[in-house]
């Protein structure tokens, strides 16, 4: 591995971190349940590249299940709590 | 960090879509965080769901065909799946939103489903 390449999986991983950071102090500070809920997706999304990320990173494939599982649970809780703010109940 | 030594040109592609992808995931963010009505706020994530993911699954499949001397395909299964799942999930929480600020009396447009629909069942107030 050239050090180019460790250099630019490193920056890459710090404006993932950042992007997130982002998020975060959208998700503590919105001024609606759905702009958390948003920014909770919006994590999501930017912890799964981060785990594509990260499995470049080490050259293993095993990172790849966690991100698969993170969208499929992202995905699945989103939709929930978006069905929640529409009707106050997640399963009628 | 395994020393797993791939071609310089296939790192100089993974490392710049890497950072490309990185850098459209934090506009989005940014986005997210700047802009000012729940309403433009929520287009602003679904450009990392759709350009910074697939700039990112494209550098994972180029790295793991180029490492393991194979076409790697599982990290399309993951971009194609966010870009079917994303979008439902934004219509949802629209959804939710309009319903929400029509609930509260803001400035939306009405709901279209009491227009349209000549079933007397569906003509509920402040239906979404």
């Amino acid at each position: 591995m050239s050090p180019y390449f460790v250099w630019a999986l490193s920056l890459a991983l710090f404006l993932l971190i950042a992007a997130m950071a982002c998020a975060l102090f959208r998700l503590l500070k919105g001024p609606a349940a759905q702009d958390r809920v948003l920014a909770l997706d919006c994590m999501y999304t930017i912890g799964m590249l981060t785990m594509l990320v990260l499995g470049i990173m080490y050259s293993s494939t095993d990172y790849f299940e966690a991100a698969l599982l993170i969208a499929l649970f992202g995905c699945i809780s989103s939709t929930a709590m978006a069905k929640f703010l529409l009707r106050g109940e997640v399963i009628e | 960090m395994n020393e797993v030594l791939i071609p310089l040109w296939a790192q100089a592609v993974v490392g710049a879509l890497v950072i490309i992808g990185a850098l459209i995931t934090l506009l989005g963010s940014l986005g997210l965080l700047r802009l000012k009505s729940y309403f433009e706020r929520v287009h602003s994530p679904s450009i990392i769901a759709t350009l910074g993911c697939w700039c990112i699954m494209h550098a994972t499949v180029l790295f793991f065909s180029v490492m393991e001397q194979r076409l790697a395909l599982h990290a399309l299964l993951i971009a194609v799946f966010i870009s079917v799942t994303v979008p439902i999930t934004t219509i949802f929480l629209m959804r939710a939103a309009l319903f929400r600020a029509r609930r509260t009396g803001q400035n939306v447009p009405p709901a279209v489903s009491r227009v349209v629909s000549s079933d007397p069942a569906d003509n509920v107030e402040n239906r979404y």
